[in-house]
C-alpha cells in the first residue's frame, strides 16, 4: 500500500487548520485598509486562539455535557470535512467517503449541536441565536442543495473528487448554468458562515447576533475550538467554491512540484477571494432578519435559474 | 434444518392470538397480566422479524391456504421479499415496543385495568402481520379492520378525557372511509379482471395474473391510493393522525406512527408494483407530488407543535412524504423502464421506511419517558430534563438526529438515496420531468433542514435550560424496561446508518421482486463499508467511515487539549452580565419557531393576540400581557369544513321530507310505488 495518499491526506488537514487563522487574518486586514485604520496584522486570529487555549475554561453551573461535547464534535466534523474535499490534491483515500451532500450535511451536524448547545444553559440570547440560525440554515440549504446540484449535472456526478477532474478536463467554456450557480453559491456561502449581509462575525450588539449568541457563554477552550472551527467553515467553502467552479491547480499527478503548484495556486485563489469577501462586507450594510428570506430566496432563484439554463442550454 | 419462514410468521400470529386470552385469564392479577402479555408479544414480535428477514435473505416466496374463510374464497396467506421486508419493519419496532411497554405500561397499575390494552395492543399487532400477509382481497380487508378497530380502541384507552373520544371517532371515520375506497380498487381489480364470475379473482394470485382496461387500472389505482393514503396521513388525508396518535397511550402511538402507516406504505406499493405492474407515468407523478406536499407541509406544522406528541405526530406525515417521494420516483422511472434508477429510489424509500419506524419508535418512546416522569406533554412547561433523565435525553437524542437527516445516523442514509435518485432524472425522455423533477430534490432539501430546526426546538426546549413547570422535584428517569426498549432502537438507528451496504445487500431481494433489478454490492464493487449505489465514480458515501473519523477526530482533540491537567471552574451562568435570569425568561418553543411562523406564515390559520391589561388611571404601564397564540391547521378550513357544510346543508335540505305527519309519510310511499311501477314493469 502506497503511503503518498495518506500524505496528502495529512497534509490537507493540517494545511486547512494552519491556513484557516491566517485566512481570517487576511480578510481582517484587507478590511481595515477598505475602512483605513491600522491592521492588527495577519497573525491575530492566531495569537487571539493561543489566548484562549491558554485560558481557564468557565462553566455555567447547570451546563450539560451537550455543551461540553460541541466544541470537539464542531472542530471534529471541520477536520473530517477537510479530509474529504480536495484542496491540495484529488488523491485523497477519504474522498470517497463522502460527497458533496454528505459534505454539507457534516456542517448541518455541526449547526445542530451548537444550536443545542445554545439552548443548554437557558439564556433568552441563546435560544435567540439557535433559533435564528435553524431559520436561516433550513432557508439556505435547499438553495445550497439546488447550487450543488447544478454543479453535479453538469459533471455527472456528486463525488468532490471527480467534480474537480471532471471540470479540469473539460474545456474552458463559460456555461451559464455554473455562471447561475456560483452567483447562488456566493450568496448562501455569505449566510452559512455569517458574514455581513446575514451575521456580522465581529458585532457585539447582543440583539443582532445569531452565531455569536449561541456561543456567548463559551470560554476557554471551548471557545477557541469553536472559533477555529468557525475559520475552518470560512475556508472549507471558499475551498467547496474553488472545487466546484475553479478547480485549476489541484494537483492530480503524484509529485511534489504539482503539490507545491496547487499550494501556490490555493494561495493566490484564497488572497482574491478575500478580497472579494471584503468588497462585498464594506459594500453592504447587515440586514433585518426578516429580510434574509428576500435574500435567500434570490439565491434560490439564481440556482433554479442555473438549473433550468443547464437544461435549456446545454 | 429448514425453517420455513411462513410458519415462523404464523406462530407469531397465533401467540399474539393467544394473548388475547391469557390477558383475560389474568384479569385479576394486573402485573402478571402485563409481564405475560407484553413478554409474549416481544417474542412474537422477533419472531415475525426473523421470518421476514430470512424470507428476503432468500428471496424465496411460499403460500399456505388456511381453514378459514368463505367457502369458495379461503384465506391465504404469502410471505414474498415485499412482504418479509415489512414484516421485519413491524416486528422490529414491535419487539423494541413491546419491551419498553414492560415498564410503560406499569405507570397505569392502580389506575385504571390495563386488560383492555393489553387484549387490544395484541390484536392491533396480529393486524398488522396479517395484513402484510394477507394473499386475498378478503383476508386483507379482515386484517385491515382488526388492525384499524384495535387501535381504535387503543386510541381511547384513556376514554375519560373529552379529546381522546373525540380523536378516536374521528380516526374510526377517517379508516372507514380509506378502508371503502380499498374495497372498492379491489372490487374493481377482481371484477373486472375475472368477468364477475366467483369469488376466485378475489385472491391476490388472480389479481396479478390478469390485465385491467386502462381506465379501470386508473381508477382501481386512485381508488386504492386514497385509502392507502388516508391511513399513511398523506395531507390533506392527515388531520386525524396529529389527533389519534398523541391521544394514545405512548407505547401505542409508538406503534401507530412507527409502524401503522407503513401498511400503508405496504398497500400502496403492493398495489402499484405487484397487484397493478403497469403503471402510467403520471401515477407516480401523483405520489410524488403528494408525497413532497406531505413532506413539506408535514414539518411546518410540526415546527409550530408546541405538545411533544402531536410533534411528532405531525412529522410522521412528513416522513411518510418522504417515502412516497421515493416510491413515486421509483414508479416514474420505472414506467420509462429505467430499472436500475427505480430499484434505487424503491430502495431509498423502504429504507427510509425502515429507519423511520425505528427513530419515530424511539422518539414517541423517549416522549412517552417523559410523559411518563412528569405527566406534562406541554414541552413549554419542561425543560432542563437532561439533568434529571440522561438516559432518556441521550436516547431521544440520537432519533432527533436520525430525524433530522444528519449522518452518520440513519434518516441521512435514505436522505442521500432520494437525493441520488432526484440527480439521475435527467436520463427520463421527458423534458418537462427532466426540469421539474430536481425541484422536487430542493424541497426534499427544505424538509430535512426544516426537521433539524424541528428537533433543535423539541429537545431543546424538553430537554435543555432549566425546569420550567410548578416546583415538583419527583421526576425520575425511565425504568430499566423502557431505557433497554429505547436502546435497542437507539442502536439500530445507528446500525442503520453506519451499515447501510450490508442492509441494502439484503434489501435487494425486494427491489429484485418488484422491478427486476437491484442495487447493491454488485453494481458499486467498492467494498461492503461503501454506499455506491450507481456506480463509483458518480457518487459514494461511507457511514461507517464518517462515523469512525467523528470517533476517533473528537477523542483526539480532546486528548490533546488535556495533557496539562486542568479543571473546568463551573460559575453561574454569565448571560452578558444579566443577575436576575429566571426560568422563565428562557425561549420557549412558540418563542424557536417564531422567525419560520413568520416567513411560512401563510400557510397556517394563525390567530394572534396582544392583550395589554394597563394599571388603572395610568394607560402607559401595563400591569401585565396577555398573548394568545392559536396556529391552526389549514387543511380544516379549506378541505373539511366546506365538506362538512355541504352535507349539513344538504340534510337539512332532505330533512324537509320529514314533517311527522303520517298522511305526508302514506303519500310518499304511494308515490314511490306508482313511480316503480311505471318505469320498472
Amino acid at each position: 500500500m502506497n503511503a503518498w495518499p495518506f500524505f496528502l491526506e495529512a497534509l490537507q488537514v493540517l494545511a486547512l487548520a494552519a491556513l484557516a487563522p491566517l485566512f481570517a487574518g487576511w480578510v481582517k486586514m484587507l478590511k481595515c485598509w477598505s475602512q483605513g485604520r491600522t491592521t492588527p496584522g495577519l497573525y491575530q486570529p492566531v495569537r487571539d486562539l493561543r489566548k484562549l487555549f491558554a485560558k481557564e475554561v468557565l462553566m455555567a453551573e447547570n451546563a450539560s455535557w451537550i455543551f461540553r461535547f460541541t466544541p470537539y464534535l464542531v472542530f471534529g466534523t471541520a477536520l473530517l470535512a477537510g479530509g474529504v474535499i480536495p484542496i491540495l490534491s484529488i488523491d485523497l483515500p477519504l474522498a470517497r467517503t463522502a460527497d458533496v451532500i454528505v459534505f454539507v450535511a457534516l456542517f448541518a451536524i455541526a449547526r445542530f449541536f451548537t444550536a443545542l448547545a445554545g439552548m443548554d444553559i437557558g439564556t433568552a440570547f441563546g435560544g435567540m441565536g439557535s433559533s435564528r440560525e435553524m431559520t436561516i440554515a433550513s432557508l439556505a440549504e435547499p438553495a445550497m442543495l439546488m447550487a450543488i446540484f447544478t454543479i453535479s449535472l453538469g459533471s455527472g456526478t456528486t463525488s468532490l473528487a471527480q467534480i474537480v477532474s471532471s471540470i479540469q478536463s473539460g474545456q474552458l467554456l463559460l456555461r451559464p448554468s455554473f455562471a447561475f450557480a456560483l452567483l447562488a453559491f456566493v450568496l448562501i456561502a455569505l449566510a452559512e458562515t455569517g458574514r455581513i449581509p446575514v451575521d456580522n462575525p465581529a458585532t457585539h450588539l447582543e440583539l443582532t447576533m445569531i452565531h455569536e449568541a449561541m456561543i456567548l457563554e463559551y470560554s476557554g477552550r471551548h471557545l477557541a475550538l469553536i472559533e477555529w472551527a468557525g475559520m475552518m467553515k470560512l475556508s472549507l467553502f471558499c475551498y467547496l467554491g474553488i472545487a466546484a467552479f475553479f478547480p485549476w491547480g489541484i494537483a492530480s499527478s503524484r509529485d511534489l512540484r504539482a503539490l507545491g503548484l496547487a499550494l501556490a495556486a490555493l494561495v493566490l485563489k484564497l488572497a482574491g477571494i478575500g478580497a472579494g469577501i471584503v468588497l462585498i462586507e464594506t459594500g453592504l450594510a447587515k440586514m433585518r432578519i426578516f429580510r434574509l428570506t428576500e435574500f435567500l430566496g434570490a439565491a434560490f432563484l439564481m440556482a433554479t435559474l442555473g438549473m433550468l439554463s443547464f437544461f435549456i442550454l446545454e | 434444518m429448514n425453517i420455513q419462514p411462513l410458519q415462523v410468521a404464523g406462530i407469531a400470529i397465533a401467540l399474539l392470538l393467544a394473548i388475547v386470552v391469557l390477558a383475560l385469564i389474568f384479569q385479576r392479577s394486573q402485573r402478571t397480566a402485563i409481564a405475560f402479555s407484553f413478554t409474549i408479544s416481544a417474542a412474537a414480535s422477533l419472531l415475525a422479524a426473523l421470518a421476514g428477514g430470512l424470507c428476503v435473505a432468500r428471496g424465496s416466496v411460499s403460500t399456505v391456504t388456511l381453514l378459514l374463510g368463505l367457502p369458495d374464497l379461503p384465506f391465504t396467506m404469502r410471505l414474498d421479499p415485499l412482504a418479509g421486508f415489512f414484516l421485519v419493519v413491524v416486528g422490529l419496532l414491535s419487539l423494541f415496543v413491546s419491551i419498553y411497554s414492560l415498564g410503560y405500561v406499569r405507570g397505569y397499575l392502580g389506575q385504571r385495568s390495563i386488560t383492555r390494552l393489553a387484549v387490544f395492543y395484541a390484536l392491533f399487532l396480529a393486524g398488522m402481520f396479517m395484513v402484510i400477509l394477507a394473499n386475498d382481497a378478503l383476508f386483507f380487508l379482515v386484517a385491515w379492520e382488526v388492525m384499524a378497530v384495535a387501535s381504535y380502541f387503543l386510541v381511547v384507552f384513556e376514554d375519560e378525557r373529552v379529546e381522546s373520544r373525540r380523536a378516536g371517532f374521528l380516526y374510526l371515520v377517517v379508516a372507514h372511509v380509506g378502508a371503502v375506497a380499498i374495497l372498492l380498487s379491489f372490487g374493481i381489480m377482481a371484477g373486472l379482471g375475472t368477468g364477475f364470475s366467483g369469488f376466485a379473482g378475489y385472491s391476490f394470485d388472480a389479481m396479478r395474473a390478469s390485465t385491467l382496461p386502462a381506465g379501470w387500472a386508473t381508477a382501481a389505482f386512485l381508488l386504492a391510493f386514497f385509502g392507502f393514503a388516508a391511513k399513511a396521513g398523506v395531507i390533506p388525508l392527515h388531520v386525524w393522525l396529529p389527533e389519534a396518535h398523541p391521544a394514545a397511550p405512548s407505547n401505542v402511538s409508538a406503534l401507530m406512527s412507527g409502524v401503522m402507516l407503513k401498511t400503508a406504505i405496504y398497500g400502496i406499493v403492493r398495489v402499484a408494483f405487484d397487484l397493478l405492474r403497469d403503471a402510467p407515468w403520471w401515477w407516480g407523478a401523483i405520489i410524488l407530488v403528494l408525497g413532497l406536499l406531505s413532506a413539506v407541509l408535514g414539518v411546518l406544522y410540526a415546527l409550530m407543535q408546541n405538545d411533544l406528541k402531536r410533534l411528532l405526530a405531525y412529522s410522521s406525515v412528513e416522513n411518510v412524504g418522504i417515502i412516497l417521494v421515493g416510491v413515486g420516483l421509483a414508479m416514474i422511472f420505472r414506467s420509462f423502464d429505467l430499472n436500475l434508477l427505480a430499484a434505487l429510489a424503491l430502495t431509498a424509500g423502504l429504507y427510509h421506511a425502515l429507519s423511520h419506524a425505528l427513530f419515530k419508535g424511539l422518539l414517541f418512546m423517549g416522549a412517552g419517558a417523559v410523559l411518563h416522569a412528569t405527566g406534562e406533554r406541554n414541552m413549554e412547561r419542561l425543560g432542563g430534563l437532561i439533568h434529571r433523565m440522561p438516559w432518556t435525553a441521550a436516547l431521544f437524542l440520537v432519533g432527533a438526529v436520525s430525524i433530522s437527516a444528519l449522518p452518520p445516523l440513519s434518516g441521512f442514509v435514505s436522505e442521500w438515496l432520494t437525493f441520488q435518485a432526484f440527480l439521475l432524472s435527467p436520463s427520463l425522455p421527458q423534458p418537462m420531468m427532466k426540469l421539474l423533477i430536481p425541484m422536487g430534490a430542493a424541497l426534499l432539501a427544505l424538509t430535512s433542514a426544516l426537521a433539524a430546526a424541528c428537533f433543535v426546538k423539541a429537545f431543546g426546549v424538553t430537554f435543555l435550560g432549566h425546569w420550567r413547570g410548578a416546583p415538583l422535584a419527583r421526576v425520575h428517569d425511565a425504568d430499566g424496561a423502557m431505557r433497554f426498549g429505547m436502546l435497542l432502537a437507539a442502536i439500530s438507528s445507528l446500525a442503520l446508518g453506519v451499515f447501510p451496504p450490508l442492509v441494502i445487500d439484503w434489501m435487494d431481494a425486494v427491489t429484485q421482486q418488484l422491478v427486476g433489478m437491484k442495487i447493491g454490492s454488485p453494481v458499486g464493487g467498492l467494498g461492503w463499508l461503501w454506499l455506491t449505489p450507481v456506480a463509483a465514480q458518480r457518487a459514494s458515501y461511507s457511514g461507517g467511515i464518517v462515523f469512525l473519523g467523528l470517533l476517533l477526530c473528537i477523542p483526539a482533540v480532546y486528548v490533546l487539549l488535556h495533557i496539562r491537567p486542568e479543571a473546568i471552574r463551573r460559575v453561574p451562568i454569565w448571560d452578558c452580565g444579566f443577575e436576575k435570569l429566571t426560568p422563565r425568561m428562557q425561549y420557549t418553543g412558540t418563542a424557536f419557531a417564531m422567525p419560520l411562523r413568520r416567513i411560512f406564515g401563510f400557510l397556517f390559520g394563525i390567530k394572534e393576540r396582544v392583550r395589554p391589561v394597563a394599571y388603572p388611571g395610568r394607560s402607559a404601564y401595563p400591569s401585565r400581557i396577555g398573548y394568545s397564540l392559536r396556529v391552526r391547521d389549514r387543511v380544516w378550513s379549506w378541505c373539511y369544513e366546506p365538506i362538512a357544510l355541504v352535507c349539513f346543508s344538504l340534510a337539512r335540505k332532505v330533512g324537509r321530507l320529514q314533517q311527522g305527519r303520517i298522511q305526508s309519510y302514506l303519500i310518499y310511499s304511494f308515490v314511490t310505488i306508482i313511480v316503480l311501477l311505471v318505469f320498472l314493469r
